[in-house]
């Protein structure tokens, strides 16, 4: 690593730390329906929505109301994404007149633009028309992640509310989460983008006759508009195959960092959001600490592991799968990044990573995509392990679990326990099955242990909510769609459903002051104890599956095996 | 059942925000203040497209400086990385083949890009092959000069001095390289 690496590591943690209050205050005035920059030019806005939708903003709902609320939207989201696909033939906006998807992959891709996990099967290029990314896909980008924040609004109001039933108002939240946070900073990075030289038109592909003569198809489209909300929604689907590796999704050093920034920094600045919510700001800064440092180990790992020398070639940080203008260092950070947000956006194919960094980019979904994690979604994970924390600290030292005031008790942690272990069945069941099965076996493109680790990477990616691949990996059969389509659906809904019950749950109950025997949430021990278990959850559960895989591979590397 | 038709109200309302005038507007402000951008970055000589100064292509005459090796040939459709993993034996095989032994050839050259497309290749790159290139043209010592100018006229910095790595554009130097005058 040259000094620009090591700066350009600086610069992007640091602009970290100095945004999430920043972006965290005008958060957190936004959603406590506080006057805000924007109340005055986007609140006709709002109020036009609302109008138009027949939304009436003072109704409360309770929880069930809310998590119907929710259910509802998505399915729409489902079935219009779908629908979209099917028929596309026959729609208008698509030039190249690309056919008709296959139910399995518009089945797989309509679950994975709702679920906020943007696993693709396809390569947008060649299969998705303009109506589609437009209108099906980029939409799902700003409403996956509106859906999120509400959720995560709704589990805030479940803490700092008492003797409630009702957990606020579900419209409201996704209108402002879009109105609010989601448009304005999407335009402003978009039209950044173009500057850059994302393209963004609706014209015909474009032939092009190259300097010695061959035929070169140009592809084309809106893609400015919906690579800056796939970055800041923590969604990651790219609008061309390669995403954030294709010139035309990120054609400079610069173009790269802002998408790279974008993509944890709504996620950051919710942690300061939760602290002004909750009233103690240090609360907030616990769980922005727990994120970062987290996320900065597996960093330091991966640049390590990235830079030293594999022995089958002969010398480190190789340019495999990388572009030169970005380099080894930002595909690192980029790798950590897009793998502890849910975000899955890719800047360098990671399949081809040294086998550490391809370990740490598993491992970080692994952990339950709660290190900053997705929009909404990263938060309220963390929270549930958060209140698994305190539990298992009460049962420790004797004294009845609480945190924020609220009692933490068996009814919260099974629903907790199920949000933990949903994904983790789905993701151990599914690479087993997979690894087992003729047509799991099928798509694999590479041989030895890098091939149990495609399948592992796709289950994670995919019951996490994640959205990046090995992408060797084909993908693109009944078997995997459809699989890993329930994998997604299940690792966001049996995810979301139980947030919102403990979130119920505790809106019921009153808020006891603290006293001589709380025990404190806002200090280092408690940070330590949250990593502690954060970490050996997540150990306990895949080491034996990482072991086949990445680490393996890792010792094979430097015996110079090669498979 | 009124909970259902609001919902579908919303989401119908939000997808017009964000799937129709979002996109249509973002569209006009780059055709207005970034047409070139916004367009491709196409390069035509006379009415002709020749490509995009941002989408690789493939140069295999020695008269040219080469792009770095691309897992689908510079086809765009679709882009692609080989996505071989770090102790694939066809990675190991296709980067011997390339090395040949010679241990000079800078890493970029050896390696595919990750989308197939990567316009640039490293200045160590461009540097290694200026001989061959000026062999090819059969150059003299002043334009050979010139040619050792033209890779540093093309190479790009940092952006903002610290971001990124730097490059060079494989087209955009080919193209400045059929400038140069013959004798």
């Amino acid at each position: 690593m040259n000094k620009f690496d090591w700066i350009q590591v600086a610069v992007y943690s640091l602009a970290l730390i100095i945004a999430t209050p920043i972006l965290g205050s005008y958060m957190a005035k936004v959603f406590m329906g506080k006057r805000h920059l924007l109340s005055y030019p986007l609140g006709w806005l709002e109020r036009l929505v609302y109008k138009v939708s027949g939304v009436d903003p003072e109704i409360e709902m309770t929880w069930k109301g809310f998590t119907f609320s929710i259910i509802v939207f998505n399915i729409i989201g489902l079935l219009v994404v779908f629908f979209l696909q099917f028929f596309q033939a026959r729609l208008p906006l698509n030039p190249q007149a690309l056919p008709d998807v296959s139910w399995h992959l518009a089945f797989n891709t309509a679950v994975s633009f709702i679920t906020n996990t943007n696993w693709q099967s396809y390569s947008g290029e060649n299969t998705m028309g303009y109506l589609v990314q437009m209108l099906g896909l980029a939409v799902q980008n700003f409403l996956s992640a509106a859906t999120g924040l509400a959720v995560l609004l709704a589990l805030i109001r479940g803490l700092i509310r008492k003797k409630t039933d009702t957990l606020g108002n579900c419209w409201v939240d996704l209108t402002r989460s879009v109105v609010y946070v989601l448009l304005p900073l999407s335009i402003i990075l978009a039209v950044f983008l173009v500057s850059q030289g994302v393209v963004q038109n609706f014209s015909h592909y474009v032939t092009a006759h190259t300097v010695e003569g061959v035929e070169q198809v140009i592809p084309m489209g809106p893609a400015a508009s919906q690579i800056a909300i796939k970055q800041l929604g923590t969604n990651g689907g790219g609008f061309f195959n390669t995403n954030s590796a294709h010139p035309f999704e990120n054609p400079t050093p610069l173009s790269n960092w802002l998408e790279m920034f974008s993509l944890l920094m709504i996620a950051a600045a919710f942690c300061y959001t939760f602290g002004t919510m909750v009233r103690s700001k240090k609360h907030g800064w616990i769980l922005f600490a727990a994120m970062f440092l987290i996320w900065f180990a597996g960093l330091g790992l991966s640049l390590y592991s990235e830079y030293s020398v594999n022995p089958v070639f002969g010398h480190g940080a190789l340019m495999e799968g990388k572009e030169v203008r970005l380099g080894v260092t930002n595909s690192i950070i980029w790798s950590t990044a897009t793998t502890v947000a849910s975000n899955g956006s890719v800047n360098a194919m990671h399949s081809s990573l040294s086998p550490i960094a391809g370990g740490i980019s598993i491992f970080n979904m692994m952990l339950g995509e709660i290190i900053f994690g997705g929009v909404g979604s990263g938060l309220y994970g963390m929270l549930m392990f958060i209140l698994l924390t305190v539990f298992l600290a009460g049962l420790m030292v004797g004294r009845t679990p609480e945190y924020l005031g609220k009692k933490i008790e068996t009814k919260e942690i099974a629903f907790v326990l199920i949000t933990i272990l949903a994904p983790a069945a789905t993701i151990l069941l599914g690479s087993g099955i997979a690894s087992i099965l003729p047509a799991g076996l099928a798509g694999l493109s590479n041989k030895g242990p890098h091939g149990f680790s495609e399948i592992l990477y796709a289950f994670t990616s995919a019951s996490q909510n994640n959205g990046s691949a090995f992408a060797g990996l084909n993908a693109n059969t009944v078997f995997y769609n459809v699989s890993l389509g329930l994998c997604m659906l299940i690792g966001r809904f049996a995810v979301i459903v139980p947030v919102l019950a403990v979130a119920g749950s505790l809106a019921k109950k009153n808020i006891s002051p603290p006293s001589e025997g709380t025990f404190a949430t806002d200090n280092m021990v408690f940070l330590v104890l949250l990593i502690s278990v954060i970490l050996i959850v997540g150990a306990l559960t895949f080491l034996p599956a990482l072991s086949l895989g990445p680490i393996i591979e890792h010792f094979l590397m430097l015996t110079g095996r090669t498979f | 059942m009124k909970n259902i038709i609001t919902t579908l109200r919303l989401f119908i309302t939000l997808s017009i925000i964000t799937g129709v005038i979002y996109p249509l507007l973002i569209t006009g402000v780059g055709r207005s203040f970034f047409a070139k951008e916004a367009g491709g970055s196409l390069v035509t000589v006379g009415d002709k497209v020749i490509g995009s100064e941002l989408i690789g292509q493939n140069f295999k005459d020695p008269k040219y400086f080469w792009p770095r090796p691309s897992s689908i040939d510079y086809n765009p459709m679709p882009s692609g990385g080989s996505n071989l993993g770090p102790i694939s034996a066809d990675l190991k095989k296709a980067y011997d083949e390339r090395k040949n032994g010679n241990n000079e050839i800078p890493q970029d050259m050896l390696f595919a890009s990750a989308s197939g497309l990567d316009p640039h290749v490293s200045p160590a790159a461009a540097k290694y092959q200026a001989s061959r290139v000026a062999e090819a043209r059969a150059f003299s010592t002043e334009q050979i000069s010139l040619l050792n100018l033209l890779i540093d006229k093309a190479t790009e910095k940092r952006d903002l001095g610290f971001l990124g790595d730097e490059r060079v554009n494989v087209l955009k130097l080919n193209f400045a390289l059929d400038s140069i005058p013959a004798h």
